[in-house]
């Protein structure tokens, strides 16, 4: 198997895998990186949201072969003390159940106000539809967003 | 002060021991007073389930370490069982570190999170734990000081001696603590004078949350661990004839290909040991992705099983159960259930004379609910770790009663229980699915057979279609009325693929003179269990609807009709054996209708549907308030009331009636599984339609009755009435009653 270079979380990482292996199994079983989570596979749930090169996208759906050298970000490397604004906003909202979903939640939640610091509540509605939260913890989503926004 | 008897029976112990490099560690036990309800069959529990074991650990530098002894599957245990210990250890909760028990029955008793039971059932253990411990504690201070015991005082983890103006650290007196006996009697604090319990706490895991620290099944490994996954077959009923995995065998990273047996037969089978495929077609390889894309290119035949034969375990000796071979399709069990719901039922409880008073009504109203199998849809699919050798097992996973499971491990892998090591992880979910025990089986199995470390993993495909469903239900409620109208009769007849779902002696059994509950079922190859408030999720759903349908017959606001029931079955009950309290029932309603403003003329642009619900020990109610958005019937906002006692985290628990309610909502009107031929039609999220943020209400007001009752059920007794609160208040807007569910099915055909 061919070794791919990649950048995630600021490092250079080379890992021996598939082209084909989308970056979600990478970072699980190569990197060890379990933060990024699977629930799906067809990229309908939002669990496996990492940013590439600040967007949010779905690592599930991202060959590893196709990220060349853009920028990894993953919950690990969102802040090295965990305290990120919009981390620390869902501590404040302790808006976790179970918390399976919520390091998807909150990639998405965190590429959305980079683009967007002020989001409207529709506006928040229509970007984080997109991350399934079994547990129902939508409202403090939502919360815990006008949260970090203002800390931004 | 509440004084309490620490009743530690023949079999508990209470120990205390010393730490190495000093510090106390004490054991603890008692009796939890269980009453469990709905799929938990006490036939199946282990025969020392009640036995309750836990640690506190002190080291001498004043570190106070709590286990939580429960599984962990979003209820927050992790927190709030620790809260209670040190509650009544009286600790500084700043400087509690938590830690979960490793699975082990005998220190941590029963371990099973379901039923609504965590905090219930370890309440008065947890509380004698800490009293008991602080008491040593003390005991060890006026030792050392040479002062009596009842001049000292504790706060936050400090001992005071105010004459002498002496104190110290818990851990201080830890060594000496562990030498000190166990009381036999110990003071509860008074509920007034909490500082930890009844005050909001974050969860304890919640930094490990949001950073992606490995919590779950699903993250854990070891070196060498190989993936496994099941190919089981695309159909209810089928079983696997042959495969060819030449061509797969060659790919990158596969290992092996082959079958085992689940259970072998005759095997008695405890009440969690559901099967539902028993010859296992398995792939396993180096990654998840390669036996994923291996599984795509092999090759297998199918064939029909026919009828199997299952040998259940229980207490009352073994009993075989046959299990339909057919392959069964939606379209056909809705007509058999029309045909059995004709048949005469199995009769579960009688009042009066319903018959007579049917045959002589002015009037009577009789109308069909109905339904459909629900996935659980855990976030984190079903997983397990195993590494078994010949000797011994070690088995990590998400489990919600990782000791139903273990005995089964023993008996399968013929090993003695104390040579399996169970490491029960966080849940991403669990909903019922959780306390099955198959996938861990399977685990263990595969990695026995490939002797290595293995992980077996379901993908979400896997989770959807191998799954054990809240079961298809039907139930057709009558009322009879006389000519002024009163109620006079309550006829309800319910049926199910494979269990019926009535509860016979809740609301409104006990308020009404002549009263019928009949149940009957219809077998299945399709595995069903317990489901987030089993039963009782459609129960609310089809009687409080049929209640509001009721209310409006007989020209009464349905508030006020419940609560002119309740009064009736409080001053005055009909029968016996009603579960529910009438008083505290009536005390939800009173408080959602104070709260939500029910009446009020500045709610005027809300259509408004009320619902409320008994079960797991605590009382519900909800408003739900509709808007129309995009010409659309949307759930804006909604009111909540809930009895559960002592609440012992408050803003967890507004977060838990939240999610309640949320997920109601979804179930209600989007969860759906229908069969084909045996195949469930929905594999994945893009056709089994899950809420969505945009679809949630803006506003969810949660309020609690405040009462010392000690506490009860939380994660489930909220979810049940919402999906009648919904129906109520759709038919409102929509001008047409809801019986079907998903809702949404009749809202499209409306469009
Ligand atoms: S796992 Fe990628 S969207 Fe669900
Ligand atoms: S917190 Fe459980 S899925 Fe979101």
């Amino acid at each position: 198997m061919p070794v791919i270079s990649l950048n995630v979380n600021g490092k250079t990482v080379s890992v021996d895998a598939d082209p084909a292996t989308p970056v979600l199994w990478v970072l699980r079983e190569h990197l060890n990186l379990v933060g990024t989570k699977y629930g799906c596979g067809v990229a309908q749930c939002g669990t496996c949201t990492i940013h590439l090169n600040g967007n949010a996208v779905r690592s599930c759906q991202l060959p590893v072969s196709a990220v060349g050298k853009n920028a990894i970000t993953t919950i690990e490397g969102l802040s090295e003390n965990g305290d990120h604004p919009v981390q620390k906003a869902w501590i404040e909202q302790d808006v976790a159940q179970c918390g399976y979903c919520q390091t998807g939640q909150i990639m998405t939640a965190t590429a959305l106000l980079k683009s967007n610091p002020n989001p409207t509540d529709a506006q928040i509605e229509a970007s984080m539809s997109g991350n399934i939260c079994r547990c129902g913890t939508y409202l403090r989503i939502k919360e815990a967003i006008k949260t970090a926004a203002k800390q931004m | 002060m509440e004084k309490n008897k620490t009743d530690y029976n023949r079999r508990a112990f209470l120990k205390s021991t010393f730490l190495a490099g000093g510090g106390m560690m004490i054991s603890f036990s008692g009796l939890a007073k269980l009453s469990l309800e709905d799929k938990i069959n006490p036939a199946d529990l282990p025969a020392d389930w009640h036995e309750l074991t836990g640690y506190i650990k002190i080291t001498s530098d004043n570190i106070i370490k709590i286990f939580n002894p429960n599984p962990e599957f979003g209820q927050n245990v992790m927190t709030s069982l620790p809260m209670i210990v040190a509650e009544e250890l009286d600790v500084d909760w700043k400087k509690v570190v938590v830690e979960m028990g490793h699975h082990d029955n005998v220190k941590f008793g029963p371990q099973f999170a379901g039923g609504s039971n965590s905090v219930r059932m370890y309440w008065k253990p947890l509380r004698d734990a800490g009293a008991a411990a602080r008491n040593m504690l003390l005991t060890a201070a006026s030792q050392t000081w040479n002062v009596p015991v009842e001049e000292l005082t504790t706060k936050a983890g400090m001992i005071y001696h105010e004459k002498s103006g002496k104190s110290g650290t818990y851990g201080e007196f830890a060594s000496k603590a562990a030498g000190v006996s166990i009381p036999k009697e110990v003071k509860l604090k008074d509920v007034k004078n909490f500082t930890v319990v009844r005050n909001s706490q974050k969860n304890v895991e919640g930094v490990k949350i949001v950073t992606g620290k490995p919590l779950f099944g699903l993250d854990y490994t070891q070196e060498g661990t190989l993936i496994a996954m099941i190919q089981h077959p695309p159909a209810f009923g089928m079983k696997v004839k042959s495969f060819d995995a030449s061509e797969i065998l060659k790919m990158p990273g596969i290992k092996d290909v082959f079958t085992l047996k689940l259970y072998e037969d005759g095997f008695e089978q405890a009440g969690f040991d559901t099967r539902t495929f028993n010859d296992l077609l398995v792939v396993v390889g180096n990654t998840t992705w390669q036996v994923m894309n291996a599984r795509k290119k092999l090759k297998v035949s199918w064939e029909p099983k026919g009828d199997t034969k299952d040998t259940m375990a229980g207490r009352n000796g073994k009993r075989e159960v046959i299990v339909p071979g057919a392959l069964e399709s939606t379209a056909t069990h809705f007509a058999k259930m029309k045909e059995y719901a004709a048949k005469p039922a199995q009769l579960l409880r009688k009042d009066g004379d319903p018959e007579t008073a049917f045959k002589n009504a002015a009037k009577v109203l009789e109308r069909t609910y109905n339904a459909p199998f629900l996935a659980h849809n855990c976030m984190e699919p079903m997983n397990c770790f195993a590494h078994v050798t010949d000797d011994k097992a070690l088995i990590v996973g998400p489990h919600q009663a990782a000791g139903w499971i273990e005995p089964t491990l023993s008996k399968v892998l013929n090993l003695p229980a104390d040579k399996i090591d169970m490491q029960i992880t966080r849940m991403g979910g669990g909903f019922g699915l959780r306390a099955y025990g198959h996938t861990f089986v399977e685990a263990a199995l595969i990695s026995r057979k490939v002797k290595a470390p293995v992980k077996l993993v379901y993908t979400r495909e896997d989770d959807m279609t191998y799954g054990i469903y809240r079961p298809i239900y039907t139930a057709t409620y009558r009322a009879a009325f006389d000519a002024n109208k009163n109620l006079i009769a309550f006829h309800v007849k319910g049926g199910g693929i494979p269990e019926h779902p009535i509860h016979a002696n809740r609301f409104p059994a006990g308020a009404v003179d002549n009263y019928l509950a009949e149940g009957w079922e219809i077998p299945s190859n399709i595995t069903i269990g317990a489901f987030r408030a089993p039963r009782s999720n459609f129960n609310a759903a089809a009687e409080q609807s049929f209640l509001d349908e009721v209310a409006e017959a007989m020209g009464k606001d349905p508030i006020e009709f419940r609560l002119e029931l309740l009064k009736r079955a409080k001053e005055n009950p009909v029968g016996k054996n009603n579960e529910y309290d009438a008083d505290r029932y009536a005390e939800v309603l009173k408080l959602v209708k104070e709260k939500s403003g029910w009446g009020s003329a500045t709610n005027k642009q809300y259509s408004r549907g009320v619902a409320a619900y008994f079960c797991h020990n605590s009382y519900a109610a909800h408003v739900v308030d509709i808007i129309k958005k995009d010409g659309q019937p949307f759930v804006e906002r909604v009111t909540s009331a809930v009895d559960c006692g002592i609440v012992i985290n408050p803003d967890a628990a507004v977060n838990m009636v939240q999610g309640c309610v949320v997920d109601g909502i979804g179930n209600a009107l989007y969860g759906e599984l229908t069969f084909k031929e045996g195949v469930p039609e929905k594999n994945n999220f893009t056709r089994y339609r899950m809420i969505r943020h945009r679809e949630a209400p803006k506003k969810i007001d949660v309020h609690f009755v405040q009462n010392e009752i000690n506490p009860t059920g939380l994660g489930e007794p909220p979810f049940p009435p919402i999906f009648a609160a919904v129906a109520n208040a759709l038919y409102k807007s929509e001008k047409k009653r809801f019986y079907n569910q998903p809702f949404s099915n009749d809202l499209q055909k409306k469009s």
